[in-house]
């Protein structure tokens, strides 16, 4: 097997294995222990500068980075809950105005658009509006956030935290027109410098049925969602059909809960281990009393003289994975209201097609994956705009990508030229078996979040359902961090092959053993490497024997004994520095004349 | 010392052995010693051999003198029962303990200043006795617990830390056992688990005294050029004479010998008094284990050659242990009631009088 080469940042960023899964890449092991120290604001701003809305996401976020996280491949085999820690991040901060990136008074001149307010436009403008750069924002609606403001409901994220954190960008001068939405994009485009186009998708996918346009008490779960955060919804009836089981479904089900539903039942066509809906959206349904159905398929809207009585539905029988089914019978369900939350479109009508954007076949504008740049120089996309519907996370790193476009585009550099991902490796031992972090292994389980009660929470619409870590749950969770970004590092020609290592690892990762080709020597270490995902750190052949060190990175609990037993420091735990070269961000600024260069061990 | 005890996370692929314990159940409490000590491989060793052979911890008694090496069977099976001795004495009470019950494992860890100096008497005495207990000397050449002089099993001409020569003849305990009549001799490396273990799950299972010599690096005070005991000398010189594997008795021979078919041509095979076998796989041609003067003459010559043979180098199972020459009952002599094993003044008074 070839020496691994660590000189590439990747291969110690795979190994925290958070923030690799997370799409802005937040350092997350770093505002963990932050936050374990009592450095909340310190830790918030950490976020905001990779994931610009940690109180939001701190609620919201499809949460990538736990799925991924290595806690959750331990025994207990649950992850660090870094979405709450976040939360707690944002809650307990202090007033951080003054950190927070400003415009200067002068302008660099150049003018740039952004179409629909977003999370993918909102980080546009947090990126770029400190560089000089003047932004405008059009948006339909009398209040920005997108869909962040009208499709998730103020019992999950209230609207003052909402409030807060789109005013640290908009106060920095940003041109926001409520109430226009943009008729012509080729208007615009003349206008500006560059055109980010952050329009989500806005188009709640339709069910075509017998009855469907026989009736006004079917709804299009975004549209329905939206009216409530308007007020333009007050009330439902009281049986009420969710068809579709993502997450848009469960706020609809818990929405209706409080607006007056009283019989909820979400209908799923597949068996629960095909649901969309993240596991905890499903679970805080399902405690409100949400009824999930599985194996009923929509068959036909049931309408009597005008008026809605439920609706058919084909039960059906799966295949073992659920990918062929047969019907078994026809089911009437009755139902006063349905809701369809079954996925969304994007729409376009208002980007004239002779204006140099190519459209593919499922009229999609095309765009690079890399700049979010369209075929037409200087209009970028991003957010649900670009490819679809995603999550708030994604959006945000749509937005740090196309601001990067935005500022090359705007001064005459090639948007394709991006500064490469820095790292630096900081020495992390203060003394003899003392080390800048706690590398104890804390066996607590994974904090469970508390709720408000079933009778309060349904109250009032805006009572926030889950109530935060208390401290205590937080002190205990922010323990379970595994610290993945203190890395082990290895120097092979320091090894003396005194197995120190090997015998204190508590979790079997390392092996001293004759080279072979990868599968091969996946099979003869201390405990099988069988994770495919998690790569193999070979060293390059020892002084003495020639055989490699192999480290399986797997289950490593960072825990740092190898490099205590070593007698001769060929291991050691440095931490791991990423430059993730962001427009917006000062550490960026600063390298964005000199690139950053990774550092070498 | 390490800053943290061993994190309780365990790999998810851990197995469990018949006693449904996992090789982190036979661990001991941290170790103190220096990092890189080969006593701290050793103590891997000998956990992974207790594992392998499913032994109940409680049946296992560990028991050392003075010295580095005498501190490392805290850092194994906290689980067993132990007793450190005065220096040198560890023979002594091992001795004692065994007599008292012989239905217990012994283990003994010794090094090369408690086995070769002070407690030399002792650990003569206990190889004559054919005291059933597995006794490993953690053989590094110097006295590390005092700052690195030599140790009796320094060789000639190997330099201290600070350039000085040995020219004091050295004890080789694998010799010295020879000589006295040890049953079970062999020499190993601490970088050498593949031959350590199951040299140590066949002392394990032998009827009477096992010796292993363990040549193990002193990482702080005789690791450098010069040294006959570093790491690098001992992988330079390890000449592997035998190599052995041990078979545990009963079901699992058959398995064993299937999968050591197409690689042993010729091989020699001792059983053990368990029932276990310990299968030569090579050997030297014309060696025998089982012949003492054969592999006498053997180890002075390879040795005159500057090797240091290692492997499972002596082997006889023919001589029963302390309690069979002395005829004592097959239990233990703790669960013999009282009254039998001490029949009081009124039989002292009876026995005398015949005297009289």
């Amino acid at each position: 097997m070839k020496p691994t080469d660590v000189r590439n940042p990747d291969y110690f960023h795979k190994v925290v294995d958070c923030q690799w899964g997370c799409p802005a890449h937040t350092n997350v092991p770093e505002y963990i222990r932050m936050i374990a120290q009592g450095r909340y604001s310190d830790a918030y701003m950490l976020n905001r500068e990779s994931n610009v809305f940690p109180g939001v996401l701190g609620r919201t976020c499809d949460r990538p980075c736990e799925p991924a996280c290595r806690r959750g491949r331990l025994e207990d085999a649950k992850p660090v809950a870094i979405c709450r820690l976040k939360r707690v991040a944002a809650d307990h901060r202090d007033d951080i105005t003054d950190r927070l990136p400003t415009a200067p008074e002068k302008k660099n001149g150049k003018r740039v658009a952004c179409i629909g307010a977003g999370p993918a436009s909102l980080t546009v403008a947090n990126d770029l509006m400190p560089l000089g750069y003047e932004v405008t924002i059009f948006e339909k609606q009398d209040k920005p956030g997108g869909l962040m403001r009208t499709n998730i409901p103020s019992f999950r994220l209230p609207e003052q935290v909402l409030d807060d954190e789109i005013g640290y960008i908009l106060n920095m001068g940003v041109d926001i027109r409520y109430g226009s939405p943009v008729k012509s994009l080729k208007a615009i485009a003349s206008e500006y410098d560059a055109v980010f186009v952050g329009s989500g998708a806005p188009r709640g996918k339709n069910l075509e049925l017998p009855g469907r346009d026989e009736t006004d008490r079917i709804h299009l779960g975004i549209d329905w969602l939206e009216s409530i955060a308007f007020d333009h919804v007050t009330s439902i009836g009281e049986k009420v059909l969710i068809i579709g089981v993502g997450n848009t479904a469960m706020d609809c089900c818990r929405s209706s809960l409080r607006m007056g539903g009283k019989d909820i039942k979400v209908m799923a066509r597949r068996p629960r281990a095909y649901f969309k809906a993240s596991p905890w959206e499903l679970e805080d349904a399902e405690e409100e009393g949400v009824e999930i159905v599985i194996n009923h398929a929509p068959k036909r809207f049931v309408v009597e003289n005008g008026k809605l009585k439920g609706m058919e539905f084909e039960r059906l029988e799966w295949d073992a994975d659920a990918k062929k089914s047969t019907v078994i019978d026809t089911v009437f369900l009755p139902a006063d209201d349905v809701i369809l939350a079954i996925g969304q479109d994007n729409a376009f009508p208002w980007i004239e097609r002779d204006m140099g954007i190519e459209f593919d076949k499922w009229d999609m504008p095309k765009v690079d994956k890399v700049t979010f740049e369209s075929a037409r120089p200087g209009v970028f996309f991003g957010g649900d705009a670009a490819f679809g519907p995603k999550n708030i996370i994604w959006a945000v790193e749509h937005g740090h990508q196309a601001a990067v476009s935005v500022h090359n585009h705007c001064q005459g550099i090639a948007t394709s030229e991006r500064l490469p991902v820095g790292m630096n490796l900081i020495p992390q031992k203060m003394g003899l078996s003392e080390w800048s972090y706690h590398n104890d292994f804390n066996p607590s389980k994974r904090q469970k979040m508390t709720h408000v009660d079933l009778v309060e929470r349904f109250k009032n619409l805006n009572v926030e359902v889950e109530t935060g870590f208390t401290a205590e749950q937080t002190a205990r969770e922010v323990q379970r961090c595994l610290n993945c970004d203190i890395e082990t590092v290895f120097t092979a020609k320091r090894c003396i092959e005194c197995d120190a290592c090997i015998d204190i690892c508590p979790v079997l990762c390392l092996t001293i053993a004759r080279d072979g080709e990868e599968d091969e020597l996946r099979t003869r270490l201390s405990a099988p490497a069988t994770n495919l995902d998690q790569a193999l750190y070979a060293s390059e052949p020892l002084p003495q024997t020639k055989r490699l060190m192999v480290k399986d990175e797997d289950v490593c609990v960072h825990c740092g004994l190898c490099a205590e037993r070593c007698p001769t420091a060929a291991w050691d735990m440095l931490k791991l520095d990423l430059t993730i070269p962001l427009v917006g961000n000062t550490l960026c600024n600063q390298s964005s004349t000199t690139a950053p260069a990774p550092v070498l061990v | 010392m390490p800053s943290i005890v061993k994190p309780v996370a365990m790999h998810p692929s851990l197995k469990k052995n018949n006693l449904g314990l996992t090789v982190r159940d036979y661990e001991g409490s941290m170790s103190t010693l220096c990092a890189g000590c080969g006593h701290d491989s050793i103590t891997a060793a000998i956990i992974r051999a207790f594992w392998e052979l499913s032994t109940p911890p409680h049946r296992i008694a560990k028991l050392s003198g003075i010295g580095c090496s005498s501190k490392t069977p805290t850092y194994f099976v906290s689980g067993a029962h132990g007793f450190n001795s005065a220096h040198g004495r560890m023979p002594a009470i091992a001795t004692g303990a065994n007599a008292a019950n012989r239905e217990l494992l012994y283990i003994g860890v010794s090094g090369d200043g408690d086995s070769l100096s002070i407690g030399m008497g002792h650990m003569a005495h206990a190889i004559r006795r054919n005291l059933r207990m597995a006794y490993v000397i953690e053989n590094n050449g110097v006295y590390g617990l005092t700052k690195g002089q030599f140790s009796a099993s320094a060789d000639i001409g190997s330099k201290s830390k600070k350039g000085e020569a040995n020219r004091m003849s050295p004890i080789d305990p694998v010799m010295l056992a020879l000589s006295l009549g040890a049953t079970f001799v062999a020499r190993s490396f601490s970088g050498d688990k593949e031959q350590l273990v199951p040299i140590l799950k066949a002392a394990f299972s032998h009827r009477g005294f096992a010796l292993i010599d363990v040549v193990s690096p002193c990482v702080t005070f005789n690791d450098h050029a010069g040294s006959t005991k570093s790491y690098l000398y001992s992988r330079q010189h390890q000449y592997k004479a035998t190599e052995s594997d041990f078979v545990p008795p009963a079901s699992e021979i058959v398995a064993h010998i299937g999968m050591a078919n197409g690689h042993v041509t010729e091989s020699t095979s001792v059983t053990m008094h368990d029932g276990s076998v310990v299968k030569f796989r090579t050997l030297p041609e014309g060696y025998d284990p089982t012949n003492r003067q054969k592999v006498y003459s053997y180890l002075q010559e390879q040795q005159g050659k500057g090797e240091v043979p290692t492997g499972l180098l002596y082997l006889d199972e023919s001589v029963g242990d302390v309690h069979e020459m002395n005829n004592t009952p097959d239990e233990a002599l703790i669960s013999v009631p009282y009254e039998k094993l001490c029949p009081g003044n009124a039989e002292l008074q009876k026995l005398l009088d015949e005297f009289r």
